[in-house]
């Protein structure tokens, strides 16, 4: 293996890995301090694409496209927290469930309803539409390097606004113990709006930085979602910084299991034999991951809890 | 007396039914709703298109058209077939989009002996050894455009040729059809997950691979994916695919990054025959946007329906009569001529297409050249029928 395609294939680990801690920042926020299972995650990651690709088209320019539909779906999220999902908090996991799981369906076919079955257009603008020169011999495309800058300043908020701020001290209080926060007189239900606002805001930059890589259409949620639960899992459950290390580690995994299991397999078995098994090996790879960590620290990473 | 009556009146039905049928009952399930829609849809639409141009009839005889929406799951295309078949007693089946579902569903209308034409899919098995008197498929066998791009790689004299499919059996199928033309060597073969998202790993493969060409299969999102990825990273390697991957509703969608890809399909809006100029036009003026593939194996689909009800003048009840009906084929084709093999599936041309910009700044697909000519499937020597 030559050093360009390493260095190449490290790039696209981080970059997959920063996307999906966008998403599960906000999933293990809502996850451990409000103890809901949002399976309507994905869906809100999804209305984020789609909305700044149709006002990304309507205003001609994808920034401000990008700043009204991520501000847009924060709005979004909140008014669902509101009225829907704040009569769940008191409901087992397996109410929070069904009904998540019925938000998916109404938003999917909300969506297809308001955008139609065909797939929307979101590109990348101008500007960013090529490669770049990074070193000699790799070639990056420049709207994935805006992605990990974009990934690693959210990152860099996320902490300051969680390890600096009143609102973070809030919301590690919530993480940590729900009950005690409430009984030393915080605001909770405000805090709880808040911080699904920003989950929900933290979706829709996810999916308009995803969007003109991948196909803006109906269900791109749920493939997504799996990933951002295992993060979750595997980072500690309310933990910012369980789901930034979880995120990477997956991005990592992820891409050299796909890059070097197959190569690396067919140097050690029968091309039939490798073929076969090293795709499947691949896929599974992160799941493997995930096994690993649950089975030497079953609260994740960084638990939250103590 | 009542016992005598009712025999009396049963015979008479019985003598009625084998008269000419009074209308063409036609079950039409197909994927209207899920990321799979797109595709029903279109070939909703090209059949809507070929009942206006018969005047709402088949063959003479009014038509009722049953439209039922699988959602594509197999057992929800399961339960309707049985349902047309045994409550609505439909004369044919058609419509179904997807391998799985056709697989599922098949059953119900081919034991029944309800002829079942097929607008798409058209599986490997049903073209060879479990070929059947029941079943005509106005498409392709899975692999043939897959070969098609085989054939035409090879005849350009590429020789380090990198290969990406999906790990499922659709993906092996059509690789392997490949295969069977393209002689030469392989820079990589890669095969991923069903349903990946991202290829920035298999692209920067394929960057240090130094392939000099490039063949993908990645059907529906996948490859809507990969073309915009592939786009971004500037590759400069030439892109083949087949044409499912770059239908009009694709480049509809994706516009820019698919500009330039080579495909191969059996069909081209711009194929120079009186049918299909009509079945261009009118379709575009009916529903405001280019057909595709799918919608002109909808509209083939009705014309064959049509010509076979016609040639045995309405007596559907005659199996025998109308499958040689069916067989004739007696109609004219959106694809120029059109003739069944004795498998029921279609001996003919498949073109090499570029996609361009058109005067209006569309993204269409221009033919560029002929690679087969009256082309049959591998699979058809296995067929005994």
């Amino acid at each position: 293996m030559s050093w360009p395609l390493f260095a190449e294939q490290c790039l696209n680990g981080l970059q997959f890995g920063l996307m999906l801690f966008l998403l599960a920042a906000g999933l293990t926020l809502i996850f451990g301090i409000m103890d809901l299972i949002n399976l309507a995650h994905g869906s809100l990651y999804m209305l984020g694409a789609y909305l700044v690709a149709s006002l990304a088209q309507a205003t001609g320019s994808f920034a401000l496209g990008l700043a009204l539909g991520v501000a847009a779906t924060a709005a979004i999220g909140m008014a669902l927290e509101i009225a829907v999902l704040r009569g769940l908090y008191r409901r087992d996991h397996l109410s929070q469930v069904l009904a998540t799981f019925a938000l998916i369906m109404i938003a999917n076919e909300t969506t297809r309803a308001l955008w139609g079955v065909q797939p929307l257009v979101l590109n990348v603008p101008a500007a960013l539409s090529g490669s770049v020169q990074l070193f000699a011999g790799i070639r990056y495309p420049a709207f994935r390097l805006l992605i990990i800058a974009v990934g690693l300043a959210v990152a860099l908020a996320l902490y300051f606004l969680v390890a600096r701020t009143r609102l973070g001290m809030l919301v590690r209080a919530g993480a940590s113990n729900r009950e005690m926060a409430m009984v030393m007189g915080t605001d909770i239900r405000w805090l709880f709006t808040a911080v699904f606002g920003v989950g929900a805001g933290l979706c829709a930059l996810a999916g308009a930085m995803l969007g003109p890589l991948l196909a803006v259409q109906v269900g791109m949620g749920e493939n997504i979602l799996i990933l951002a639960f295992v993060t979750v899992v595997i980072g500690g459950i309310g933990s910012i910084r369980g789901a930034f290390v979880g995120a990477l580690l997956i991005g990592i995994v992820d891409t050299f299991g796909r890059a070097f299991i197959p190569t690396g397999l067919r140097a050690l078995l029968s091309p039939a034999v490798a073929d076969v098994a090293g795709p499947s090996l691949a896929s599974i790879s992160i799941y493997l991951l995930m096994v690993g960590v649950l089975f030497w620290k079953p609260q994740g990473l960084f638990p939250a809890r103590g | 007396m009542k016992k005598k009556l009712l025999c009396l009146a049963l015979a008479c039905f019985c003598a009625a039914s084998a008269l000419a049928a009074e209308k063409i009952k036609v079950g039409f399930i197909t994927t209207l709703s899920g990321p799979g829609g797109v595709l029903g849809v279109a070939i909703r639409d090209g059949f809507n298109l070929a009942l206006e141009h018969t005047g709402g009839k088949l063959g003479g005889l009014p038509a009722e058209v049953i439209i039922e929406d699988d959602q594509q799951k197999p057992d929800v295309a399961k339960q309707l077939a049985d349902k047309l078949v045994k409550r609505d007693k439909v004369d044919f089946g058609t419509g179904i989009v997807f391998q799985n579902l056709l697989q599922a569903a098949q059953s119900s209308f081919l034991g029944a002996e309800t002829f079942y034409v097929s607008p798409n899919t058209g599986p490997s098995d049903l073209a060879g050894a479990n070929c059947n008197p029941y079943f005509f498929a106005v498409s392709w066998v899975s692999d043939s455009y897959s070969e098609a791009s085989g054939k035409n790689m090879q005849d350009k004299g590429y020789k380090n040729v990198f290969v990406i499919a999906p790990n499922y059996p659709g993906g092996k199928d059509v690789v392997n059809g490949f295969k069977r033309y393209y002689k030469g060597a392989y820079a990589g073969e890669v095969y991923t997950k069903l349903g990946q998202l991202d290829y920035a790993v298999e692209i920067s493969q394929i960057r240090a691979a130094k392939a000099d060409a490039v063949f993908f299969f990645l059907p529906g999102g996948m490859g809507v994916n990969f073309l915009k990825q592939w786009h971004q990273a500037g590759m400069g390697v030439p892109l083949f695919g087949t044409g499912w991957s770059f239908d009009q509703d694709t480049l509809a969608a994706v516009g820019e990054p698919t500009l330039g890809a080579l495909n191969a399909a059996h069909w081209n809006l711009d194929l120079d025959n009186a049918a299909n100029k009509k079945f261009v036009a009118d379709f575009e003026k009916k529903y405001g946007r280019l057909p595709n593939e799918y919608a002109s194996q909808g509209y083939d689909a009705a014309m064959l329906i049509d010509a076979a009800v016609r040639d045995v003048k309405g007596k559907v009840e005659d199996k025998a009569a109308l499958r040689r009906a069916l067989e004739a084929a007696n109609f004219k084709s959106t694809r120029g001529a059109f003739r069944f093999n004795k498998n029921h599936f279609p001996v003919q041309n498949y073109y090499l297409r570029q996609v361009v910009k058109d005067d209006k700044g569309r993204f269409v697909n221009k033919t560029v050249a002929t690679i087969f000519t009256d082309h049959p499937d591998a699979y058809v020597a296995a067929c005994k029928m």
